[in-house]
């Protein structure tokens, strides 16, 4: 209990006085989640739309298969994009393993199919509504699937929200491709593993900390956007 | 006047439809030509609603053929209004706009039809406000305003004023007399026998998916010929 309650006082001070090393090890977090909530967006939220309104063979085997990957466990993500981009693999001569790009690159991959699963499903409950009207006024497919994903824009802000919170909060991927080097790939989730098995328990704590204010602050933001789109938007 | 004159008449050759695999139309033979108004009545289930979206292709047949003028693809310049709108998270304008977009009329003529069609609805206050928080009956109108922008040359109406105050469906009964005026062909469905006099030319009787008479107004209101007519004719007595 002394532990804990001594750790938590020097994790707090850590905090409140923007320890410099606390500082670059949630920077260089944010830089790599966002990028790859970025990325992840690029890439899911017309993959969703697409299999959303796209009349297909093959298609109701996409959605499982989609929704299956939602569930993909980080270390695997981790361990195939490491064996993608490490020197012997395909993309070896990238250059990217143990740098943030490999990150990023791991990231996107876990996330991509959680954006993309959840946009087909908000997409396709909008298509139901507004199929007949769009064919009617003459919007072909691709048109609809970009008038669909403007008008539940909102609710996709939510999405991309979970997708950037899945990315930060995950350690295994991160953890193998990153390679947890100090000053270089070392962000929130490595660190708190790493400093917690060293037994450096205020600044794991502290780290710790800024993760679930993160969470907090991305569910409230999701939220506000929620109530304040139903209310000035219907 | 309407803004194309390509689609008409539309020709029904022994048209069966099925949506979702349930039989709803069977043998359907029917034209529709250009300038009338014609108003579909039938009881509940008589394939009112599946004859109008197979008449716009929204329904493609399961069997016949349906022909646009002379095309067998669904032309530009027709336009539908259903019984509850589905409006964009958008602006009332800005809903007009995308369907002008759509049929590709942008710029300084876009925004002139958007106007004019506003004030037609009597909504040009309201041009700014998202369309989803107006009440129903603006919501009925814009679905209206962005007809009126399109200035199609046939449009179908699925009991456009099925959920409306009455004071709501007379202000919307008066823009299809409006938009009729334009030339605009008109094809609707109706369960408000009073409304069906006051705007129907000619009048299409449907009972289980089937046409059992086709006849002006005047005539099918005072002397149906079928007896599935004549009865539902008095049950609406009733």
């Amino acid at each position: 209990m002394n532990t804990l309650s001594e750790s938590l006082v020097l994790a707090g001070g850590l905090v409140t006085h923007f320890d410099a090393q606390l500082v670059d090890i949630v920077v260089l977090s944010l830089r790599v989640s966002l990028t790859a909530t970025f990325f992840a967006a690029y890439f899911g939220l017309p993959l969703g739309a697409a299999i959303a309104v796209g009349r297909f063979p093959g298609r109701p085997t996409l959605i499982v298969v989609l929704n299956a990957l939602m569930g993909l466990p980080p270390v695997v993500v981790g361990l195939v994009v490491y064996l993608l981009l490490s020197r012997a693999g395909p993309l070896g001569s990238f250059g990217l393993l143990f740098t943030p790009g490999a990150m990023i690159v791991a990231q996107t991959v876990l996330i991509t199919p959680i954006i993309a699963a959840l946009t087909r499903q908000i997409v396709a409950d909008a298509w139901a509504e507004y199929r007949e009207q769009l064919t009617s006024l003459g919007a072909g497919t691709s048109r609809a699937a970009m008038t669909l994903l403007w008008d539940t824009r909102y609710s996709l802000a939510t999405v991309l929200l979970a997708g950037f919170g899945r990315a930060i909060a995950e350690v295994g991927a991160v953890m193998i491709v990153g390679g947890n080097i100090a000053g270089v790939t070392r962000v929130m989730t490595t660190t708190i593993a790493l400093e917690t098995s060293k037994g450096d328990l205020p600044l794991a704590l502290a780290l710790g900390l800024v993760l679930i204010a993160i969470v907090l602050l991305l569910n409230a933001a999701a939220h506000a956007t929620r109530e304040w789109a139903r209310a000035r938007f219907g | 006047m309407a803004e194309y004159a390509t689609g008409l008449p539309i020709r029904l050759d022994h048209v069966s439809a099925a949506p979702g695999g349930v039989p709803v139309l069977e043998g359907i033979d029917l034209v529709v030509e250009a300038g009338g108004r014609t108003v579909l009545l039938g009881p509940n289930g008589a394939g009112k609603s599946t004859l109008l979206r197979v008449l716009h292709g929204l329904i493609p047949p399961s069997a016949g053929s349906v022909v646009w003028g002379y095309a067998s693809t669904r032309p530009p310049g027709q336009a539908m209004v259903f019984q509850r709108p589905v409006l964009l998270r958008r602006s009332a304008a800005d809903n007009v706009r995308y369907a002008l977009d759509l049929a590709g009329v942008i710029g300084s003529e876009a925004d002139a039809r958007i106007a004019e069609a506003l004030d037609e609805v009597g909504l040009r206050a309201l041009a700014a406000r998202p369309a989803r928080v107006l009440s129903g009956g603006e919501q009925q109108k814009l679905a209206f305003a962005r007809v009126w922008a399109l200035r199609p040359e046939v449009l179908f109406l699925d009991e456009p004023t099925a959920s409306l105050d009455p004071a709501a469906a007379r202000s919307v009964e008066q823009i299809i007399a409006d938009i009729h005026a334009r030339g605009t062909t008109i094809v609707m469905t109706t369960h408000n026998l009073v409304q069906a006099k006051r705007l129907a030319d000619d009048v299409l009787f449907l009972h289980a998916g089937s046409i059992t008479e086709r006849t002006s107004a005047r005539e099918f209101f005072t002397a149906p010929r079928s007896p599935e007519a004549a009865a539902f004719l008095e049950g609406e007595r009733l």
